[in-house]
């Protein structure tokens, strides 16, 4: 009978167990139970394209399957990184980078992928080892993929893995299924415009994380599509024509600001940051001394050197200061009233030199540096920079770039905050050719030859050409054209500088700096101007010829041109870092990329580079 | 014959129902445990079916393995009690040479040596088999002494219940080591021993734990910590809890429907077929599905100690009582450990969950109680 009571008591408690479980934390569990089994799955929309304005696609989303792994799920990691080896091609720098994930900041049950592109006999071998392979996925998802690799790598940038500084920045739902966002140039400009919007499944999945039947679906909403007004075949062209060297092509079309080309050389291969690049490429692209990843056209920062000159000319035409009929005596050097130090002009020779009688249109077609100092110091530092300022220099002079920078119009109040210096004249002096601290990009240049082509009209460079969306970028707001006194000058200024091109056959110390290089036969009219920035200081009394410089101290060249002559459809900036002389070396270059897109525009197959 | 006398008395129907007990009688058979037992048994293979989902062949094995367990039931019923008592000494001491020789010779299977093979006979754990003969063995053991027992005969009890109970438990088998234990000291409590050393028992064994701690295994110990705190390994050690917790508070009241369960179902209930299946029960059938489950339990236990109250001998009764209190360990363990009540062992659900052996022990227990009731009282120690 005590036993009897006592199991009475006992089975009690069960049934106050049960009661306890099933009817009070009933909610409770039944929430738990669903949380289980239901799981809301974010859908990863697909990324808008970008097309060339010929319609060519620049970046593409390609299918690839690639193998995950879901560490909550795997159990013994080891164990199953062994067994795929056995099944597949795993390199060390692959699982290394798998594991360097893995300790990343992540979403709980996120598959973390270990490689990409996995093959078919790949997939099968798997499929038929699933077993053994917990938490072991295939995946099929578009990737990005640049179908012209590293032509196209600085003009259009790329994405990344979002990386744990991304998501600080990004939506955190709108990015819960994107592992890649545009981290450079176009693709991180247009990224809001090329995500597009993530969707939800809601399935129910066992206990080992598969799906078993999915509930419902809100499906993503597709990027935004894209069109440049990059010119693939331009682009090849210009990248053609710089070759090996080291530098930057940046050509706009000067009636709407619209680049058509945007080179910057070494580059390097986005495609392969989206397969997750080995350390050790990755040290080598980001040690090379030639920087392949550095974008040169919009980042590189350099001295205009004497491709300035059509500008300050304009700025002294425009207040004044000079005018075509006036001209100087040039000795070969410039002296400001009562000091001793010579700026020398660049044919000066001990005790010789100078280009005799110099007028403002000689002065740009043989480049005259005398010319130039002495209108620099007329105009003065205080208007010399302001009217600098509106072709582009010194700020932000493009829509949508994000990475350019900004050059440098140095100004007294700048010297003084960055250098604690006062402006001194000489540095007006330097100013007139383009020299001492003023710092402009390759993008910034071609920017303001596409003012000087367009007679002062300004169009913002841009990339965007068109969208599937009203896009503000496409709408930006005009600028007024560019203040000069008479604009007759800005056709006068062209017409000097189609002197540089096309003056020649008018004997030694007469011809166009550029004519003996590339002016002999251009079928069309050209303007142009070269430039040389220098590297190093040359001091007091030597010539550049008489240092012994390495590569690397050698002047950069430069180059900027537009054509046709009358109705201007594109304007080029070229640098070649040490390249040395701009006619010689630069000038080549423009006349290659101007060719290419007056003269065989039509013409020639695209071939899909990679 | 007075007997006879009294049946010539009865009304025409109740008269029916009299001869047909005397049949069932002659046949050894308790019709109220048969009952009982064929209601759990068919209540346990409508849950089972659920639970082995997409696995028929499970099923049919199970409904075969029970159809060959009521044969045994109706076997042992057969064999007079006094035939039991005189086997229970030398089938005990058969047992513990298996034991020992298990802990030799038998096969490992998931890191416990349980199994043993001996020619001609299928494989089989002969712990099982202790579950009955260690009570045979000990109400056959005090059955010839006098009772209540002395403290002498107290002590040869409690050896001849340790002597198997560790050797089941360094199998590891804690479940079974618990169970077996569980029925010799029901046998000794039985048999009228007084409360005051029932009480001091208990707390010496309560002074023990920490040395009993020392003893365990460390997926002992790990199931231990984890009933206490399951959330501090929600995907290892803890999962089967939280799990079987979430299944069973899931079900509610009236249940998510047979074959509805979520938790068994999409598989992160495990061994749902098996040592958890109350867990599906619970999630498919409800509250009310495993109350119906636990009375038809309450009624099995509450006619085995009714039998062993009228039985005829100190050895039927103490036997009878011993199994009946066996049967509830199992339910009680069981329920308890899968609601998170106790510790993770591995006992099964008498008569629901998948398995042949201890279905086997079951229904020969039953076999047992059933003989003990239809045995006329004579033998009298």
């Amino acid at each position: 009978m005590v036993v009897w009571c006592l199991v009475v008591v006992a089975i009690l408690v069960l049934v106050l167990r049960l009661f306890q479980l099933q009817v009070v934390e009933h909610e409770r569990h039944a929430v738990q139970s669903d949380a289980n089994r239901i799981q809301v799955q974010p859908i990863a929309p697909t990324r808008g394209l970008i097309y060339d304005r010929n319609g060519i696609l620049l970046a593409e989303n390609v299918p690839v399957s690639s193998l995950t792994i879901v560490r909550e799920r795997a159990g013994n990691l080891d164990a199953t990184l062994a067994a795929l080896a056995e099944l597949v091609d795993l390199t060390p720098a692959e699982i290394e980078s798998f594991q360097r994930r893995l300790r990343e900041r992540r979403r709980p049950f996120e598959p973390v992928p270990l490689r990409l592109q996995l093959d078919e006999d790949e997939i099968a071998r798997i499929a038929v080892n699933r077993y053994r392979l917990p938490g072991v996925e295939v995946e099929a998802q578009l990737i990005r993929h640049y179908p012209f690799g590293e032509f196209t790598a600085h003009a259009i940038g790329s994405i990344r893995r979002i990386s744990r500084a991304d998501l600080e920045r990004l939506d955190p739902v709108q990015y819960s299924a994107t592992r890649y966002a545009g981290r450079l140039g176009v693709e991180r400009h247009y990224e809001q415009h090329l995500h597009g919007q993530v969707g939800y499944q809601r399935v129910e999945t066992d206990a080992r994380g598969r799906i078993t039947r999915v509930i419902d679906r809100t499906p993503p909403v597709a990027g935004k599509n894209i069109q440049l007004h990059l010119d693939l075949k331009l682009q090849l062209a210009a990248s053609a024509a710089l070759g090996d060297r080291r530098g930057a092509i940046v050509a706009i079309d000067p009636n709407t600001g619209g680049i058509l080309a945007l080179v910057s050389k070494p580059a390097y291969d986005p495609n392969l940051f989206i397969g997750g690049i080995d350390p050790k490429s990755y040290a080598w692209l980001r040690d090379h001394p030639d920087t392949p990843m550095f974008n040169r056209a919009v980042r590189g920062q350099y001295a205009p050197g004497s491709t300035f000159k059509p500008i300050v000319g304009l700025a002294g035409l425009s207040h004044g200061e000079t005018n075509w009929e006036r001209t100087i005596r040039d000795p070969g050097y410039f002296r400001l009233p009562g000091q001793t130090r010579m700026y020398r002009d660049w044919n000066w020779r001990p005790g010789g030199g100078g280009q005799g009688i110099v007028g403002m249109q000689r002065a740009i077609y043989r480049s005259s540096n005398t010319y130039f100092y002495d209108l620099g110091v007329r105009l003065g530092i205080e208007r010399l920079a302001p009217f600098a300022a509106e072709f582009g220099f010194g700020e932000r002079y493009v829509l949508d770039l994000p990475e350019a920078a900004n050059g440098l119009m140095p100004t007294p109040q700048w010297k003084r905050a960055a250098r604690r210096e006062p402006w001194y004249p000489g540095d007006t002096v330097n100013l007139g050719i383009g020299q001492g601290d003023m710092l402009v990009t390759p993008l910034q240049l071609a920017g303001a030859t596409a003012i000087l082509a367009a007679r002062g009209q300004r169009h913002t460079p841009r990339m965007l050409l068109a969208a599937d969306a009203e896009l503000e970028e496409l709408k930006p707001p005009s600028l007024p054209p560019v203040p000069l006194a008479d604009p007759k000058d800005w056709e006068r200024m062209a017409e000097a500088m189609a002197d540089v091109i096309h003056r020649g056959n008018r004997g030694y110390g007469q011809n166009g700096t550029a004519w003996a290089h590339i002016g002999r036969d251009v079928p069309y009219r050209m303007a142009g101007k070269s430039g040389t920035a220098q590297v190093v200081g040359i001091p007091q009394g030597m010539q550049h010829d008489d240092l012994e410089l390495t590569e690397r101290q050698q002047k950069h060249a430069w180059f900027i041109a537009f054509a046709p002559l009358e109705n201007p459809e594109i304007a080029v900036a070229v640098l070649v870092e040490n390249g040395g002389g701009g006619s010689s070396v630069a000038g080549p270059v423009a006349r290659e990329v101007l060719d290419a897109w007056l003269l065989n525009r039509l013409e020639g197959p695209i071939v899909a580079g990679n | 014959m007075a007997g006879r006398d009294f049946l010539h008395r009865l009304p025409d129907s109740e008269l029916a129902f009299a001869r047909k007990q005397a049949w069932l009688r002659r046949l050894h058979i308790d019709l109220p445990l048969l009952v009982l037992v064929l209601l759990v048994c068919a209540l346990g293979l409508v849950v089972l079916y659920s639970a082995v989902d997409g696995n028929p062949d499970r099923f049919t094995s199970q409904v075969t393995r029970l159809g060959l367990a009521f044969g045994v039931m109706f076997v042992i019923a057969q064999v007079p009690p006094r035939t039991l008592r005189r086997w229970s000494a030398p089938l005990y001491l058969v047992g513990v040479a298996l034991l020992v020789a298990v802990l030799f010779f038998g096969v490992s299977a998931k890191g416990a040596q349980r199994w043993i093979d001996l020619p001609g006979l299928p494989r089989f754990q002969p712990a099982e088999i202790m579950k009955l003969v260690v009570p045979m063995m000990l109400a056959a053991f005090l059955a010839e002494r006098r009772l209540p027992p002395r403290f002498g005969v107290l002590c040869g009890s409690l050896a001849l219940l340790a002597v198997p109970a560790v050797l089941i438990a360094i199998q590891p088998d804690l479940g079974t080591a618990i169970l077996v234990g569980g029925s010799g000291l029901a046998i000794i409590l039985l048999a009228g021993v007084s409360w005051r050393l029932v009480f001091a028992a208990i707390a010496a064994g309560l002074a023990a734990l920490p040395a009993l701690w020392m003893v365990l295994h460390d997926y002992q110990r790990q199931r231990v910590l984890t009933l206490f705190d399951p959330e501090s390994d929600p995907l290892g050690a803890g999962w089967n809890i939280i799990q079987s917790k979430t299944a069973i508070g899931s079900g509610g009241l009236y249940g998510k429907g047979l074959l509805q369960g979520t938790q068994s179902h999409l598989d992160f209930l495990p061994e749902s077929d098996t040592d958890f299946i109350i867990a599906v029960m619970g999630e498919e059938t409800g509250f009310l599905g495993v109350m119906a489950l636990l009375v038809l339990y309450f009624l099995l236990i509450t006619r085995g100690l009714y039998i062993a109250t009228r039985a005829p001998d100190a050895y039927s009764r103490l036997l009878a009582g011993s199994l009946s209190i066996t049967f509830f360990i199992y339910v009680f363990v069981n329920i308890a450990m899968v609601s998170g009540l106790l510790p993770v062992v591995g006992v099964p659900l008498p008569l629901v969950s998948y398995g042949g052996t201890s279905a086997l022990t079951l229904m020969a227990a039953f076999g047992i109680l059933m003989a003990i009731n239809t045995n006329p009282k004579m033998l009298r120690a």
